[in-house]
């Protein structure tokens, strides 16, 4: 046979095919928390093609004339689904998107709601603006056909702080930052519950690339004082209680940062400060691993450059 | 002409053992850096990494090949980059024991290829899944505009476990591979650590090093022993920074 360069690619496309070939199917299953208030939750996973970047947690809120999302999802195939999902549950279309903040696996199937308003704070969409191309990459990447279609949508909706009547609903914007520099909590007063987004989260490991963990523990202080009931964390399950996942989330950036500083100290390289033993009390967080050697790239080289005195002077 | 090109690489391939990861690279890469000596891969030496590579242009690398003896040279190695070979350092008088951080340009293997003074080179090594352009994109202090402020700044640590300093340095410098346009291959190619007079080890260091070097090794040393760190650019740029041992904290 001769090897002409079309056979060549040829044998090389079929071998990823026959690898990847699986079903895109997203299955969504929303369970009701309180009075026309249903969580959906995502996979206490990384993003990988097994989830389809369906890792995040999102709310279905029923209003009177029209569905409310509180996050939508990685994808467009994602929200097509949701989209339905949402119609059947409420028996109403989806009027109102908000997006808590940046990351693509909460907002990037806002494509799917054309006929919703998008919204998210002025600094989200800065934000979006900024960075989206760049995340959109990562994800096709991650997770190729999954994505296929998905364009991210910067909200053409502005939230501002207070409280606010949608579709009949009333729900109180509380935009803060420190997981990201601009995350919005929703707080349903019907319900009393809180939905958080990725300032908390639950029996997963935090994860950091965009966050400011001075900022973040302080923002927690003012999320435990806020009044509500349940907790609704960007990643995890439920929490009744609505305090148990703030102060675990608190916990871990606490001893992260303690850890990261000692791992500096102690002259470890950044291998060794992400393998690091995890105290048992985190025994129960899906991804702790996973997120410490996250962060560990996020923070170890500022963190040297400010621990570590000049030589040269 | 074209069958001379395809047998060369064959005929090679038949006297080193094959390539446990299978890389297309191995059999080119192998005839460059080892030559006829013998290879073995060989699990002796560590190469120890991050689970993914959460950053492309800064994925950290801990190699120890303490469990080999009589250690000369400790080549990093990822196959697929543009610039393939990251460090080569020889421990003269220090562990053979480095930890440094590199650009990856795509999903590669990363290895550690480790020669003894039997002439013998032991390697091991990963595939690690990476985003692109770790080579290709401008590192941050290109796009910040602040690199020549800081360049050439060293800053270091160094810290005794039992009779040894675990040190750590920082240079700041743009580490630019030449791939990224209009700005030129430039980047720290050699580094040497010293206590006294006494020449610990010697690194020589390629572009695929990532921006702002940051280097690991472990060195004989007592409490207020002075380590002295010398080095040199691709424009002949001189680094040096001292260091004195601190007991651990």
């Amino acid at each position: 046979m001769r090897l002409t360069r079309r056979t060549l690619l040829g044998g090389m496309a079929a071998l990823p095919v026959a690898v990847r070939a699986q079903s895109l199917d997203y299955r969504i299953e929303p369970v009701e928390v309180g009075d026309g208030l249903w969580i959906v939750r995502g996979a206490d996973a990384p993003i990988e093609r097994g989830n389809g970047g369906a890792i995040a947690n999102l709310a279905i809120l029923a209003g009177d004339e029209a569905a409310i999302l509180i996050d939508c999802g990685p994808s467009l195939r994602y929200g097509r689904v949701l989209d339905a999902v949402a119609r059947k549950l409420t028996g109403k279309p989806v009027g109102h998107v908000f997006l808590t903040h940046l990351h693509p696996d909460h907002g990037f199937a806002a494509g799917a709601f054309a006929n919703a308003e998008v919204a998210g704070t002025a600094e989200v969409r800065r934000e979006l603006q900024a960075t989206a191309a760049g995340y959109a990459d990562g994800m096709y990447r991650l997770l190729g056909d999954w994505m296929r279609g998905t364009e991210p949508v910067v909200p053409a909706a502005t939230v501002t702080a207070g409280e606010r009547l949608v579709a009949g609903r009333r729900l109180v914007f509380a935009p803060m930052a420190g997981h990201s520099p601009a995350d919005l909590v929703v707080t349903d007063v019907a319900t009393g519950t809180m939905i958080a987004g990725d300032l908390v989260f639950h029996d997963r490991a935090p994860s950091t690339p965009d966050a400011d963990l001075a900022t973040w523990r302080k923002t927690l202080g003012t999320l435990a004082a806020m009044s509500h009931k349940g907790l609704l964390p960007g990643h995890g399950p439920f929490d009744p209680g609505g305090q148990a996942a703030i102060a675990q989330t608190l916990d871990w950036i606490d001893w992260l940062e303690s850890s990261l500083r000692g791992s500096v100290a102690a002259g470890l390289d950044m291998v060794a400060a992400g393998e690091v033993a995890i105290p048992a009390r985190f025994d129960g967080l899906k991804a702790a691993r996973y997120e410490l050697q996250r962060s560990v790239s996020h923070f170890y080289p500022r963190l040297e450059a400010e621990l570590f005195p000049r030589a040269d002077q | 002409m074209l069958a001379i090109f395809m047998f060369a690489p064959v005929a090679m391939a038949a006297a080193l053992p094959a390539d446990p990861l299978g890389s297309p690279m191995w059999a080119d890469h192998a005839r460059v850096l080892f030559a006829d000596a013998p290879v073995e891969f060989d699990r002796r030496v560590v190469v120890d990494m991050p689970m993914l590579a959460e950053n492309q242009r800064v994925f950290p690398v801990a190699i120890d090949a303490s469990a080999l003896p009589d250690v000369k040279r400790i080549v990093l190695l990822a196959d697929l980059n543009p610039i393939p070979v990251a460090i080569d350092y020889a421990p003269t008088g220090a562990a053979p024991v480095v930890s440094v951080r590199i650009k990856l340009d795509q999903r590669t293997p990363v290895r550690a290829a480790v020669l003894t003074g039997d002439g013998r080179w032991h390697i091991n090594g990963a595939w690690i899944d990476a985003a692109g352009g770790g080579c290709s994109a401008p590192p941050v202090s290109r796009v910040k505009g602040d690199w020549a402020e800081h360049l050439g700044e060293v800053r270091a640590r160094a810290v005794l476990v039992g009779a040894e300093a675990r040190l750590r340095v920082a240079i700041r410098h743009p580490m630019d591979t030449g791939l990224v346009g209009n700005t030129p291959l430039y980047h720290v190619e050699e580094l040497s650590v010293w206590r006294g007079e006494t020449r610990l080890g010697s690194m020589k260091l390629w572009a695929s090093v990532a921006e702002d070097p940051a280097i690991g090794l472990i060195l004989p040393a007592a409490a207020g022993d002075t380590l002295t760190i010398r080095g040199r650019d691709t424009n002949g740029r001189e680094i040096e920074g001292r260091v004195a041992v601190q007991a651990a904290p």
